[in-house]
């Protein structure tokens, strides 16, 4: 299995009624009140010293992601902070997962081939090409573009830089959304044919289709664990079989949250209220900007209906607390063998080969951080990393160059 | 309320933009025709245009992706002066020349699209609350954004009218409620394909080639387009009259049935 770290650079110093408060964690929380421009400052920094730190520590990979004015999590650009970290790992056997420009909304979408291209040359070949759809939120409300053409966007997008990273020649490119009179990126990426594409999703069967046709990494980004997830994965793969390709657990990524100290008594007592300041003040999303008309194809729409409407959560995430999300599987938390013995269950009742972790959740301090990085890298990496290697598969997902057998421990 | 429409409208289907789409219509009543351009939710027949099916034969295109069509037809339909010209490939294929178009709300819009376009198709034009112009000091309430459970407070100013009550009662039927939904949310997305974020498409610079007589319809207290955009529409558009509906919101037409049926039907007959 590889294993990366994922951070979704919240902001960390919300007030403690900010969920009674405020109608919205995105789109609409109103920066001049809640927010501090040198506290954020020191938040990028800490994020991108939490990442390398997590590289230098035996990570795999580290993730960074896409998204507009919320504080849940407010990297507008990944690539600005992938392209510090390329530079801070080169030398390490570290892939630099960008999950990442949001397709859609980058314009012209060559700019994302680009970003990417040279990302990749800056990590001498280390690049995995994350290719979001974007959030409601993200796309529809704070760029602007109507729900009903984000999934036609996405699809002319991808089309258009898979093609400018590999056509020999130069070439105009004719779209419903973008035309371009003459399309040659410099530079190219050094992964040939190109960086292998991750397609992160929520549980959409035009997305399952799309990942195992294309043969990409399809990526289940859930906070709300293993167990909820299990219908949307066993979705996935059983649609992957009725295509006829193979169960490599490579072509699943997931999500998980996952907080480590030396009981699970202290897990508690360190990270139950960082874990709780994530699900009710990070997740506090107005419903209405999650499910605007037209997002959600027309077969997707009648399913949710029918099922009694939207909003898809059963759980009252505010009534939760920390034992509650621990119990739910929403965190896997505690000793490093409680949390080996779980992420092992759960990796392997998902069928998971490329394991995203968030070591860092909602207000952490940046040195409890660290502290969990370090102990997820020496109590708990080197115990899960060889769960596949008995079945033999090669992770065609992961930079050419990282593939490599990896040691039982480090 | 005299006597209803007994059968409701029949529905049509007529293939037009080179035979991609089969665009749906309903039609009802007796007289000489008349067009109705819905609204973003789609088509709902109700009291109002039962009242004008009593003198004209009214003609009401679909949207496409919309009502009776086919869902995916809206991916068809690639930008808001396609959906001009597919209403004209629709009047084209029902021979409709020189007769009113009413439109209300999104469909308000359109109607003033294609009274721009054809200032010659068009007898008469009657805007009830049209979205399409946009001020800074009055922007308009972006109802996509709005949960749906508090849309009809949104909508109407008075919930109490028996036009607006038949207007919202539901299905009783699972399946039909469940079809209902999705086709109402199904609608707005539709709809929104060509007014989101902004429903501001450059009217303002096409409105001054309307040359049909125009009534303008709003309610006082419209809460999606407000009141001041009346008079916006009005200096626009030569000779426009203004009817402004006390005790109404963005549906006058429902909310104050009564007072503005007789007023259009005046209009149009007149």
């Amino acid at each position: 299995m590889q294993v990366s770290m994922f951070h979704l650079m919240p902001y960390r110093d919300l007030p403690k009624d900010f969920e009674q408060r405020y109608h919205s964690v995105w789109v609409d929380p109103p920066w001049w009140e809640l927010a501090d421009a040198d506290k954020v400052g020191q938040y990028y920094n800490w994020t991108l010293d939490e990442l390398v730190y997590a590289a230098r520590s035996g990570l795999d990979g580290i993730c960074t992601n896409e998204h507009h004015q919320n504080a849940y999590g407010f990297m507008p650009n990944p690539n600005l902070m992938g392209s510090a970290l390329a530079k801070a790992t080169n030398g390490l056997d570290v892939a630099v997962v960008q999950m990442g420009s949001t397709l859609p909304t980058t314009n012209p979408p060559i700019r994302v081939a680009e970003e990417y291209a040279m990302l990749d040359c800056i990590s001498g070949g280390r690049l995995v090409a994350g290719m979001p759809l974007g959030s409601p939120m993200d796309v529809n409300y704070c760029y602007g573009v109507p729900p009903m053409e984000q999934r036609e966007r996405y699809r002319e997008a991808h089309d258009l830089i898979v093609k400018a990273w590999t056509a020999k020649e130069m070439f105009a490119w004719n779209g419903k959304y973008w035309q371009l009179p003459m399309v040659n990126p410099w530079p190219r990426p050094i992964q040939q044919p190109h960086p292998p594409i991750w397609v992160p999703g929520s549980g959409s069967i035009t997305t399952w289709d799309f990942a195992a046709d294309h043969d990409y990494c399809y990526c289940f980004l859930s906070y709300f664990g293993w167990q909820m997830a299990q219908g949307v994965v066993d979705g996935y793969w059983a649609r992957v079989q009725e295509k006829g390709k193979d169960m490599n657990p490579y072509r699943l990524g997931f999500l998980q949250l996952v907080v480590v100290s030396e009981t699970d008594a202290r897990a508690e007592e360190e990270y139950a209220e960082h874990v709780e300041y994530f699900y009710h003040k990070c997740l506090h999303i107005a419903p209405e900007f999650a499910f605007p008309p037209g997002h959600h194809d027309w077969e997707s729409l009648v399913h949710m209906v029918r099922r009694g409407g939207f909003g898809g959560l059963s759980m009252n995430l505010r009534e939760m607390g920390y034992r509650d999300f621990v119990n739910q599987g929403c965190v896997i938390a505690g000793s490093p063998e409680t949390v080996r013995d779980q992420l092992r269950e759960m990796a392997k009742r998902l069928r998971v080969g490329n394991l995203m972790v968030l070591l860092h959740i909602g207000s952490m301090p940046h040195e409890l951080t660290l502290k969990n990085i370090d102990l997820f890298a020496r109590e708990v990496l080197p115990h899960i990393r060889d769960i596949w290697d008995d079945e033999g598969w090669e992770n065609h997902w992961w930079p050419q160059r990282l593939r490599k057998p990896q040691p039982a421990t480090r | 309320m005299a006597e209803s429409v007994a059968t409701g409208p029949k529905g049509m289907f007529l293939e037009v933009w080179q035979g991609r789409l089969k665009a749906s219509v309903k039609v009802a009543g007796e007289g000489p025709p008349l067009v109705y351009v819905h609204a973003a939710a789609g088509l709902r027949w109700d009291d109002f245009l039962d009242g004008l099916a009593r003198h004209f034969t009214v003609y009401a295109p679909e949207l496409p992706g919309t009502g009776d069509s086919d869902p995916h037809d809206i991916y068809q339909v690639e930008s808001l002066w396609d959906v001009v010209l597919i209403m004209g490939d629709v009047l084209d294929a029902l021979g409709l020349s020189g007769v009113p178009l009413v439109g209300h709300s999104f469909g308000g819009m359109l109607a003033a699209e294609m009274a721009a376009h054809w200032p010659e198709r068009f007898s008469k034009l009657v805007l009830i609350s049209p979205i399409g112009l946009w001020r800074e000091d009055r922007p308009v309430t972006n109802w996509m954004a709005v949960p749906l459970q508090d849309m009809p407070r949104l909508m109407f100013r008075d919930l109490s009218s028996p036009a607006v009550q038949r207007l919202l009662a539901m299905p009783q039927d699972q399946e039909e409620l469940v079809m209902a939904q999705a086709k109402f949310v199904w609608a707005l997305g539709c709809s929104g394909k060509f007014v989101w974020p902004i429903p501001d498409k450059g009217l303002e610079k096409r409105l001054h080639r309307v040359r049909a007589p125009t009534l303008l319809v709003w309610g006082r207290d419209d809460a999606v387009v407000p009141v001041e955009y009346a008079q916006d529409f009005a200096s626009y558009i030569r000779g426009a009259k203004v009817e402004v509906v006390d005790g109404a919101g963005h549906v006058p037409q429902l909310e104050k049935l009564d007072q503005v049926l007789p007023r259009v039907l005046q209009f149009l007959q007149g």
